[in-house]
């Protein structure tokens, strides 16, 4: 049966309805979308069609850092030896699910795309990284490769590869390392991995989101794809919605939707939030008192400083606390840490301590502005951006939540753990 | 010509914090609260430049680093 032309709308990657969490097979997958527009080989050097197509659709990596694809692409592809080719499916980020559910729910549509990747760069060698602990993804990926074997579906083999948990295996250069045969921890760039990767190759490290989506831009090209989102986000993105909804979950939204009617629709009371966390545990703090009809893109995210990032959403509700909250994800951040760097062990451990105390009411007048001065000293000077990633975090919280600190010292604890109101100063210059 | 521009860099990895690169070098090389060497990213001035590769050097681990560009 022929497939019935373009998908209209959204869900895009995702399929709504009871079961969409079921893994598609392929014969299903191909019924619905039509074979990948494949070329059949793997040349080596750039295949320019397909490059210039993802640079029209202006399509942005998906796990975090939201880097031009295209760009990345003719890197690799101009490289001195045959490159290789990773999808990023470890998702260590702890408030993220999307990617595992797009493993587990369209292994073909993730696979498509490492192939076409995989063609567009002259790559022989693809592996498809997915966390071991991750069992349902895990499972349907080896389904998924098996099928394609037996129908000789691919110009290449995949490999898949089970990769242990942790927040920083999949930081680009460690999951290199470890697919090299090393500890899963992040190495000094440069080299970076488009330079010198897997085998010492030129290596295309590409989050599975990403790749999911070029499975469709290449099907259906650059102006479909943008039909969907902002002109600096384009097409749709996998959300993963926790904290203060009744529904929460990973939601298929266009970049640029209001966060209110996001909230609303994962069964949460904008009225009833107090902040969101976006981007993910190395996001931003954003104080809805302010930004409730601010649009989940990066253009207008990046107006104030945030960015989508892995799709991360986590609701603050007006009854909980922000100190509390951050004190939780700095601690994670800090054991998290692979323990390499001087300022990263150190400086995050001492950060952790240092909103433990905030969040006690412990504080002494000038630990705001101290942690504020670690977050600026430790950002930039780790071998990897982890340290980066949890000084935003931090940084936003010290500003977003600053009428908190104040009042955890006052009282010398926080009145939420013990079960208290909130202070009427929280609430006030609410402008929806 | 122009003459080409050098920036250092630490290594945080290989760096152990002996913070001898900013006893040489005090005017591009604070310490941070721990004892890790936070570097100026600027190019090193001219006049610093002999300096900036005498701290490089020194450094017990090879952790310090003069990057041409
Ligand atoms: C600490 C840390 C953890 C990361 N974890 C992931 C991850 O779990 N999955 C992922 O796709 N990218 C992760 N990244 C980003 C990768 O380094 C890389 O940028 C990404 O996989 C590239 O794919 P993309 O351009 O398609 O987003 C992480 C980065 C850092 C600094
Ligand atoms: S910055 Fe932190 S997480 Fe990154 S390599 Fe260094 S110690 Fe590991
Ligand atoms: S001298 Fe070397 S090891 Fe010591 S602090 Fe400086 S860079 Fe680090």
């Amino acid at each position: 049966m022929a497939p019935s032309g373009p998908p209209v709308g959204l869900p895009r990657l995702l399929r709504s309805g009871s079961r969409s969490d079921a893994p598609l097979r392929l014969s299903a997958h191909v019924e619905r979308l039509g074979p990948p527009p494949l070329g059949g080989d793997v040349r080596r050097g750039p295949r320019e069609a397909l490059i210039r197509a993802v640079d029209a659709g202006g399509l942005r990596g998906r796990g975090g850092s939201g880097f031009p694809m295209a760009r990345k692409l003719r890197a690799v592809a101009d490289g001195a030896r045959r490159p290789v080719v990773v999808a990023n499916g470890t998702e260590g980020e702890p408030a993220s699910t999307k990617d595992k559910l797009l493993l587990q729910s369209a292994p073909h549509l993730v696979l498509d795309g490492v192939m076409l990747a995989a063609e567009a760069v002259g790559a022989r060698r693809a592996i498809v990284c997915v966390e071991q602990a991750a069992r349902r993804a895990v499972l349907s990926m080896e389904a998924a490769v098996d099928e394609r074997r037996a129908t000789r579906l691919d110009p290449i083999e995949i490999e898949l590869a089970a990769a242990p948990s942790g927040y920083v295996v999949g930081e680009e250069s460690a999951l290199v390392r470890w697919l090299n045969g090393g500890p899963p921890k992040p190495t000094f760039v440069p080299p970076r991995p488009f330079e010198k990767g897997v085998g010492g190759r030129p290596t295309l490290v590409q989050n599975v989101e990403t790749l999911a989506h070029l499975a469709l831009l290449a099907r259906y090209g650059p102006d479909w794809f943008r039909e969907i989102g902002t002109p600096g986000h384009a097409g749709s993105a996998l959300v993963t919605v926790s904290g203060a909804v009744s529904r929460p979950g990973v939601y298929e939204i266009a970049p640029g939707t209001p966060i209110a009617e996001m909230i609303t629709a994962c069964g949460g009371a904008p009225d009833d939030a107090r902040a969101i966390l976006v981007g993910g545990y190395a996001g931003r703090w954003l104080d809805l008192d302010h930004h409730l009809q601010l649009g989940l893109s990066d253009d207008q995210l990046g107006q104030v400083g945030a960015s989508l990032g892995a799709g991360v959403v986590v609701v603050l509700p007006r009854s909980g606390c922000g100190l509390a909250e951050t004190t939780r994800i700095a601690r994670y951040l800090a054991g998290e840490s692979s323990g390499q760097c001087g300022p990263c062990v150190n400086g995050l451990e001492a950060i952790a301590a240092g909103l433990d105390q905030l969040h006690r009411g412990q504080s002494g007048a000038g630990t705001a502005a101290t942690l504020r001065r670690w977050a600026g000293d430790v950002a930039g000077r780790g071998a990897c951006h982890h340290p980066d990633g949890a000084a935003r975090l931090v940084a936003s919280a010290l500003e977003v939540f600053s009428d908190d600190i104040d009042w955890h010292r006052r009282h010398g604890r926080c009145l939420v753990d013990a079960g208290g109101p909130r202070p009427a100063t929280s609430h006030a210059g609410r402008s929806g | 010509m122009r003459q080409r521009r050098v920036r250092l860099r630490v290594n945080p990895i290989t760096c152990e914090g002996h913070g001898l690169c900013a006893e040489l070098l005090p005017e591009w090389v604070r310490l941070d609260d721990w004892g890790y060497p936070i570097v100026n990213a600027d190019p090193v001035p001219p006049e610093l430049v002999e300096h900036a590769r005498r701290a490089v050097a020194a450094c017990p681990t090879l952790a310090l680093l003069l990057r041409l560009e």
